[in-house]
């Protein structure tokens, strides 16, 4: 990562908490972005650690927007680079409530227009600016302020949803893995069309571990299997390479599970479906890179 | 137009001298460290100059990913 200081586009510092791991993905991101690039940003933790009006830590411009809003709004400025024949890239980059459930028909309208713009969504699996409510994104079994006994519903499938779409490009990614990830934006930036990475963001408060152990989560929400890291041209799989071996020898789910505050008092018939879903997922996935399915 | 718009400009320390949170410093031993630059990789904040690896304790953090993830257990986290 030699030169990534002269393409450092955050200033120090924002104001997100120590060891966040949203912050530490939009450095990558915009390191593998460049300087000709617009970001646009609904509300989410992302809009407050820029800092407060009239001073910000971000070095490119940011377009603020609703929180339903952010492809929407995208979408425009794509049209509109492409009339003034700029080539800038257009990154939203959205929280998952902001993406999986208030966002997503803007989002899957976008995409079904194929508008030409890159949509992250950054997953810390609750509303965190906020004050942690459940999301659509929350996995099943995780205490948030809204469900303080533990989640009863499950994590919503969004890469499912926009693998529908049948996009250029597509793929996953996590903040223990920012090569991964730097390399999956510059794909996603040379695709002509729509491109969404969905991007694992291990978040301190949110999770209830101590701040030092956010590259260890994110580590472990791999290797257990939990997270795939994988990328999809319309209907062909690629599986990364740490979830390929993630496949080959899991580490039991409990090691993720149990450092976390979040996970309090859950059952282990929760586990096991939990378990069970992850196991479902990979085999999903090796049969879609088989191209058997 | 220009000046209806709320627009802000990019400066440093936009949100204040973040070292100012930190309750456990990053002290990074010299001796031990073979400047493979992981920390600097890391650091949600990019406080760790990347030629040198030095640490900005002006916005440091303290948040400790740095010393848990140096493979040469290189830095530890000492009170502040
Ligand atoms: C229409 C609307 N409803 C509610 C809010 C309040 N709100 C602002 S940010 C936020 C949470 C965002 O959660 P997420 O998208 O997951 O991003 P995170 O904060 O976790 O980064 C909420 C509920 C809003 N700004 N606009
Ligand atoms: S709540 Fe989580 S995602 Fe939001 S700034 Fe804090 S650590 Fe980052
Ligand atoms: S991670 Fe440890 S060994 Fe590597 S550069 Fe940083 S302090 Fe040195
Ligand atoms: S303690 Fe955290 S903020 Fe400070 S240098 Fe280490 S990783 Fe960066
Ligand atoms: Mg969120």
């Amino acid at each position: 990562m030699s030169g990534l200081q002269e393409t450092e586009y955050i200033l120090k510092c924002t104001s997100a908490c120590a060891g966040c791991s949203t912050s530490l993905i939009l450095r990558h991101v915009l390191a593998a972005a460049g300087p000709d690039t617009v970001l646009v940003i609904p509300a989410c933790c992302t809009s407050v650690i820029q800092g407060v009006y009239p001073k910000t830590s971000f070095r490119i411009p940011v377009y603020n927007v609703a929180f339903a809003a952010s492809a929407a709004v995208a979408s425009g400025m794509s049209a509109a680079f492409e009339a003034m024949g700029k080539k800038t890239n257009v990154i939203a980059y959205a929280g998952d409530g902001g993406t999986v459930d208030i966002g997503i028909q803007a989002l899957s309208g976008a995409l079904e227009r194929e508008t030409n713009f890159l949509y992250i969504c950054y997953d810390n699996e609750a509303y965190g600016n906020t004050g942690m409510q459940r999301s659509g994104s929350t996995p099943l079994g995780a205490r948030t302020t809204t469900t303080p006994e533990g989640k009863g519903h499950k994590k919503k499938d969004l890469d499912r949803i926009v693998a529908a779409h049948s996009i250029p490009y597509m793929a996953t990614a996590c903040s223990a893995y920012p090569k991964d990830l730097a390399g999956k934006v510059e794909k996603a930036l040379a695709t002509k069309g729509p491109a969404f990475i969905h991007v694992l963001a291990p978040c301190p408060p949110g999770w209830r571990y101590p701040a030092e152990k956010t590259i260890e989560m994110g580590k472990l929400a791999v290797k257990t299997g939990v997270w795939a890291l994988y990328e999809r041209m319309y209907e062909t799989v690629v599986i990364s390479g740490p979830t390929k071996a993630a496949m080959i020898k899991p580490t039991p789910i409990e090691e993720y599970i149990k450092p976390q505050g979040r996970f309090k008092g859950i059952t282990p018939e929760t586990i096991t479906t939990i378990r069970l879903d992850s196991e479902r997922m990979l085999r999903r996935l090796a049969a879609e890179e088989e191209g058997s399915c | 137009m220009r000046e209806r718009l709320a627009l802000s400009t990019p400066v440093m320390g936009a949100c204040g001298k973040t070292g100012t949170w930190r309750v456990f410093r990053p002290v990074v031993d010299r001796e031990i460290c073979n400047a493979c630059g992981i920390c600097s990789l890391y650091c949600p904040d990019g406080v760790i100059n990347e030629e040198d690896y030095s640490i900005d304790l002006d916005y440091c953090k303290g948040c400790g990913i740095c010393a848990n993830e140096c493979p040469k257990k290189a830095i530890t986290m000492e009170r502040e």
